[in-house]
């Protein structure tokens, strides 16, 4: 997955900032801002996972014309039988178990990054209750407009390998 | 107003109450905003009829991005240059969170004075949802 065009866009921000509950006008009141040592609205820390609004093909969001499984008439919209070993659908790919991000400076109203991601490490622990934990990274590099790294993203994912009975 | 490396020390920690009585509203804005629709989030038709699980439950970003909000309020706004979490448990609708953060050194790398801290948010059992770490840029 890559991101060609990630324009950071200041209602962008004032929804995102809604969503997590902040009332600190930083990201959103732009007179306040130009007050503030920040000197503008800027993004929340935790904004670019936002990116996924502009991958084409994010697969956790509806398309027309393409099959979604989550409800509409049927309580999923996906008909096909689950193959052996598949989970039960919830969070397809696995659940994120780790987020970790760096800052070199945080991005503000006008950027246009992009993105690059990379596998990162990969590692494999027993679980609790059996059954093994696969983990891999993914590393995202975020860059503005002129070419400068803004912020490094790597998210850990974890997938259960099912302990087949019998 | 950013915090400077005078007025801190080690073990300095401040609390916030992030969410009272959390909403499926605000999951869904969540959704919205970040673009992640998944339905284990967003369709409780989906997420117990299919998925298995007893309601819709937050995203973990949604529980980071709150979190968030008690290290910006505390060490300024754009200063933050590492921020990490484990995401430990998940976080339901009706859920009330708590973060705590603890400064747990100060120092200076390359003359910048940096705080780094300790952050762990609980629900209202006390459980851990979320454990992490920062580090920001203070004032001299």
């Amino acid at each position: 997955m890559a991101i060609e065009r990630f324009p950071v866009e200041a209602s962008h921000i004032m929804m995102f900032a809604r969503a997590i509950g902040e009332t600190n006008p930083i990201y959103f009141d732009e007179e306040y801002a130009k007050g503030t040592d920040v000197g503008s609205v800027v993004a929340p820390p935790t904004f670019v996972q936002a990116s996924a609004q502009f991958d084409p093909d994010y697969f956790l969001r509806p398309k027309p014309g393409q099959p979604w499984f989550g409800s509409g008439g049927a309580p999923t919209g996906i008909t096909r039988e689950k193959r052996e070993g598949e989970g039960s659908g919830a969070a397809a790919g696995g659940l994120h178990a780790e987020q970790h991000y760096v800052y070199h400076r945080h991005p503000r109203p006008g950027d246009v990054l992009t993105a690059t991601v990379r596998e990162g490490k990969s590692w494999t622990k027993e679980g609790k209750r059996g059954g093994r934990l696969h983990f891999s990274e993914s590393v995202t590099e975020y860059r503005d407009q002129d070419g400068e790294l803004v912020v490094t993203a790597t998210g850990v994912g974890v997938r259960t390998e099912k302990v087949v009975e019998g | 107003m950013a915090l400077s490396a005078s007025n801190l020390k080690v073990g300095d920690a401040r609390s916030q109450v992030l969410v009272e009585d959390l909403k499926r509203t605000q999951i869904v804005m969540y959704a919205g905003a970040s673009g992640d629709y998944n339905p284990v989030h967003t369709d409780e038709v989906f997420v117990t009829k299919v998925a298995g699980y007893p309601s819709v439950f937050a995203h973990g970003m949604l529980s980071m991005g709150m979190t968030g909000r008690l290290l910006t309020d505390w060490v300024g706004d754009g200063r933050l240059t590492r921020y990490g979490v484990r995401f430990v448990k998940q976080v339901w609708p009706g859920d009330t969170l708590t973060a705590t953060a603890t400064v747990t050194s100060i120092g200076v790398t390359d003359g910048v004075p940096l705080a780094e801290l300790d952050v762990v948010t609980v629900n209202q059992d006390g459980d851990a949802v979320v454990s992490g770490y920062a580090t920001a840029r203070l004032d001299p």
